[in-house]
């Protein structure tokens, strides 16, 4: 067994949450109450109008007792539905407590045979829910399903880039990715980082491999909706490390030493009031990334190039 | 802490994501400024701005944030909304400012 991960059998799941659910997930909260003064003909309109088996006789939120569907057929019998409530009730109720482990209820359920216990609060002594074994039922059928549901959540599809090397023999394959940026649409930055991050998680890599890749990749974006015409995004992946060019025909950078210094930028205000420009893209994307290489020309555009290496 | 409990901790409007109000929330930062937040900010932190213009919700999926607590009662642009939605980014309103929503979240324990 060491060193292996195993499955474990759905029906050990089951146990499991049966020991981690607590009951105060599991209870219907919407309780169907009377009080003591109640007459059995109240007690046989709510179990008839709700198709439930019992009720629970409570005042000013403390339980008194329970009356069952098996009180009112003795009543039924004997003539006497126009009893009181507290006349007939069972005095001694066997209750749950709200933050008891589910398995507790289960094993009452199986000791005394009744058809539902009610909830109270450990802390006020408060009637808070009721527990039937229907709602154990449906509780663990929900948890199960929504386990299901994040296990098939989080099945990658597996890196198909290795298959590629295969399928193509050569000394290395990459896949390469183009996006272009119009600038000055300032309402579209960020969209072609969210599909780049949409397309490397479909390629199987996890949101905490791609974070730094993507940071970078939205900031180069960014730059170019600030300050060219057009640029491309160039980014080729390979199966452990993506490289990633941005080239632009805008205005170049004079000084690439003093745009790298935080807080340093030439974005007009109305760019910076929105959030962006504010001379920290290039610095970011530096530490964002594994290697990065910056060179431009004043009136001819910009070459940047990083990478990252997926650990 | 989960998104659920600081929406009814802070009285926060729900705007997107109802449903997603589940998240456990791992941290919080407040700032207007994009790449500050892409450096400072953390995967599952919610992030107080007063920016409401689409691009917060490229921010937010590029940090994996758990949601965008929008402050001083601004309304964010109809596109905002539509790729919040899209993206599964949970959109929260505050008419306080930044600082008192930041407040009352590190009161909360939220750091």
């Amino acid at each position: 067994m060491k060193g292996t991960i195993h499955q474990l059998p759905r029906a050990k799941k089951t146990q499991q949450l049966c020991y981690r659910l607590r009951i105060k997930e599991a209870m219907n909260k919407k309780v169907l109450t009377l009080t003591s003064g109640h007459t059995m003909t109240d007690v046989r309109r709510v179990l008839r109008d709700h198709r439930i088996s019992g009720v629970p006789i409570v005042e000013s939120g403390r339980l008194l007792g329970i009356v069952s569907i098996e009180d009112l057929i003795n009543c039924l019998r004997s003539g006497a539905m126009e009893k009181a409530v507290k006349d007939v009730m069972t005095t001694e109720v066997v209750t749950l407590f709200a933050d008891e482990p589910l398995v507790q209820a289960i094993d009452k359920f199986g000791k005394h045979g009744f058809g539902r216990f009610p909830v109270l609060d450990r802390a006020t002594g408060k009637v808070v829910g009721i527990m039937t074994k229907k709602d154990i039922i449906h509780c663990l059928l929900k948890s199960l399903q929504s386990l299901y549901h994040a296990k098939e959540g989080r099945r990658k599809p597996p890196l198909e880039t290795s298959r590629l090397v295969t399928d193509f023999p050569s000394d290395g394959t990459a896949l390469t990715l183009k996006y272009t940026v119009k600038g000055g649409d300032f309402r579209k930055a960020g969209e072609k980082s969210d599909q780049l991050k949409e397309s490397l998680l479909k390629l199987g890599y996890s949101d905490d491999e791609i974070r730094r890749l993507i940071i970078a990749v939205l900031e180069a974006e960014m730059n170019l909706v600030i300050y060219t015409a057009q640029g491309e995004i160039r980014v080729q992946i390979e199966p452990r490390r993506i490289s990633v060019k941005v080239t632009d025909d805008g205005p170049g950078i004079p000084d690439i030493e003093l745009a790298m210094r935080p807080g340093y930028s030439t974005a007009p205000d109305f760019v910076r009031e929105l959030g962006f420009g504010a001379g920290m893209g290039l610095p970011n994307i530096k530490s964002s990334t594994d290697e990065m290489k910056i060179e431009s020309f004043p009136g001819m555009g910009t070459n940047l190039e990083f990478s990252v290496v997926l650990r | 802490m989960t998104l659920g409990e600081v929406v009814k901790a802070l009285d926060l409007k729900v705007l997107v994501g109802q449903d997603l109000l589940g998240t456990t929330v791992a941290g919080g930062y407040a700032s207007d400024v994009l790449s500050d937040v892409l450096t400072h900010s953390g995967k599952g932190y919610v992030w107080i701005t007063v920016q409401i213009h689409p691009n917060v919700s490229a921010v937010a999926t590029a940090k994996d944030l758990a949601a965008i607590i929008i402050t001083n009662g601004r309304s964010p642009e109809a596109e905002t909304l539509r790729k919040a939605e899209q993206k599964k980014i949970p959109i929260l309103a505050s008419p306080w400012s930044t600082y008192k929503v930041a407040g009352k979240l590190y009161e909360l324990g939220i750091e």
